[in-house]
């Protein structure tokens, strides 16, 4: 092949890998086509992949193939975790994609360096690339740190923390900048690598677990841009065009977590939330009403309606699937049982979801915040199951409170509330749970694992009496 | 080689952009775990650039970044396509036998 038709078929290919990634998200949208999905992007990436194989260009095969057949060794494990573990298995994707992005620039500029190719567009791309992709690194492995609780998840914070972070990358972006006037400066392009290493680390320690969805959707965001970056730096519109596919969708997941925290992007960024909060709690003690699983199973027969509200708590207790057998009994008397969803349950973005799936309940009984609060005030029984700020109606009337506007789920509503929980602890967060001292709330304590199977055990044995 | 032409190549970015925030807008929210998945394996089509720079061979440096950058993107294709799938598949419809 001549090089110019070579260069006309690699374009080509990668035009076909562009479509078909679009193609690819497109069919996301509904869980009976999201299959094909990925089924086009892995077409349309080994394509890329396959096509880049034969280029002229390349002098030998042996360390690609070395780092293929190690980045498969890797990636096969992580693709096995367990899904609690996913939100980590996540930010440490980010973690590579922001090191490849990054080294890519580094040796970008080592060589254009060498080469006296360094122009001025050239060299500002690589330092947004570089910005970009080590603190999408470092920041990304932090989180993952902090998800698999590796590291302190609390947040740590000091006076004048945003200062140092704002001030810190400054000074890389004015590195950058001088950079751009003299591309020829290496210990500039050195101080832009290093202290993109630390903000990414810095901008990440002040920010508390309950954050961890945010965050998570803020770096996928940022690698992508920082795929962005990389196309520009090497004229590739592939990797702008996939770049940005994945920055878009990280800005939208961002969004969508902050709209259901009811915070800002900046607030969660420099707001260390979680941080002092001194909890509002009251010191009156209030009497709650407790009740027996024999109890709970009463009521839950008598329904005909019941909405459960599934928290992170359901998946470290590992109760998923004793809350299925609850269903399929409830389900099988001709209770309408639906689970309600709030967009920030669990570790990250639809995290609840995947969880409730793998316990088999099918999706359509897994019903969004916004439409099942219209549901809630006809609904016979709500059950709680490890979830706690998601349900606190202090959110809709205490201004003291620090989750105060954050749209919940509307479970105080329901003409009965049922809520399981271990003690009367207020949760992670350390705020009290107005809706626990209602007088249409009943309380289980106990190990949700424990109590549902006990319930499930109940509706079970008491098969054909009904 | 060429310039970049910075103003063709940002007239992509910004479709690329738009394109993506009509396209995710309309992914159920039930598959936001698979999402984000999905999209990291995507952006690991950073992979071509990072082949070509293990592959050239030019630097001692450059063919040791590269060939870094060659593993770690493999890694997330690999897991992101894998762990993608294996979420969706768990995804059924009532009354639908897993298969």
């Amino acid at each position: 092949m001549s090089p110019a038709l070579a260069e006309h078929v690699s374009q080509a290919i990668y035009l076909l890998a562009a479509g078909l990634f679009i193609f690819s998200l497109r069919w996301l949208n509904r869980p009976e086509t999201a299959r094909r999905g990925v089924l086009a992007g892995v077409v349309g990436m080994s394509a890329a992949v396959l096509g880049t194989l034969l280029h002229p260009e390349i002098a030998s095969y042996l360390w690609i193939a070395v780092a293929m057949a190690l980045g498969t060794a890797v990636g096969i494990p992580l693709s096995r975790v367990p899904l609690t573990a996913v939100p980590q298995r996540t930010a440490l994707s980010h973690a590579f994609g922001g090191l490849a992005a990054g080294l890519v620039g580094v040796a970008k500029y080592s060589l254009w360096l060498g080469e006296g190719l360094l122009t001025p567009f050239r060299t500002g791309a690589i330092a947004v690339e570089v910005i970009l992709g080590f603190l999408t690194f470092t920041g990304s492995l932090m989180a993952a740190g902090k998800l698999q609780e590796i590291v302190p998840t609390r947040p740590i914070t000091y006076r004048g923390q945003n200062y140092v972070n704002l001030a810190l990358l400054g000074v890389a972006a004015l590195c950058g900048i001088a950079l751009v006037f003299d591309p020829s400066r290496w210990p500039l392009f050195a101080m832009v690598v290093a202290l993109s290493l630390v903000f990414g680390v810095l901008l990440i320690i002040p920010i508390g677990g309950a954050d961890m969805p945010t965050v998570i959707s803020i770096l996928n965001s940022y690698a992508g841009l920082s795929a962005v970056a990389m196309g520009f730096v090497l004229d590739n519109k592939l990797l702008v065009t996939a770049g940005a596919l994945d920055g878009s969708s990280g800005f939208i997941l961002s969004l969508i977590m902050c709209r259901a925290m009811n915070r800002s992007f900046t607030n969660v960024l420099f707001g260390a939330f979680g941080q002092v909060q001194a909890a509002t709690a009251s010191a009156v003690q209030r009497a709650v009403k407790s009740a027996t699983p024999q109890d709970v199973v009463d009521i839950l027969e008598n329904a005909s309606s019941v909405v459960i509200v599934p928290g992170y708590g359901m998946a470290v207790a590992q109760a998923q699937h004793r809350v299925r057998e609850t269903f399929d009994q409830l389900t099988k008397r001709g209770v309408k049982v639906r689970f309600a969803i709030h967009p920030v349950a669990g570790r990250m973005p639809g995290h609840m979801n995947v969880l409730l799936a793998e316990a088999d309940i099918p999706y359509e009984a897994l019903v969004e915040m916004d439409d099942i609060n219209r549901d809630l005030p006809q609904t016979d029984v709500v059950l709680v199951v490890g979830a706690n700020d998601v349900v606190n109606p202090a959110a809709r009337h205490d201004r003291a409170s620090p989750i105060y506007g954050m749209p919940i789920i509307e479970a105080d509503k329901a003409k009965l509330c049922v809520a399981i929980k271990r003690t009367m602890n207020p949760g992670f967060a350390g705020i009290d749970n107005e809706l626990y001292y209602a007088d249409n709330t009943l309380m289980l304590f106990g190990d949700a694992k424990a109590m549902l199977g006990e319930i499930a055990k109940i509706l079970g044995s008491e098969r054909g009496i009904h | 080689m060429h310039e970049p032409d910075l103003w063709s190549m940002l007239l992509v970015f910004m479709l690329a952009t738009f394109v993506g925030f009509a396209v995710i807008q309309n992914v159920s929210r039930l598959l936001h775990t698979p999402l984000m998945s999905l999209t990291n394996a995507i952006s690991a089509i950073a992979v071509v650039a990072s082949i070509l720079i293990a592959g050239e061979q030019k630097t001692l440096v450059s063919t040791v970044l590269g060939t870094i950058a060659v593993a770690a993107s493999m890694t997330n294709i690999v897991s992101g396509f894998l762990i993608t799938d294996r979420m969706l598949k768990m995804f059924k419809q009532r009354g639908k036998k897993p298969k």
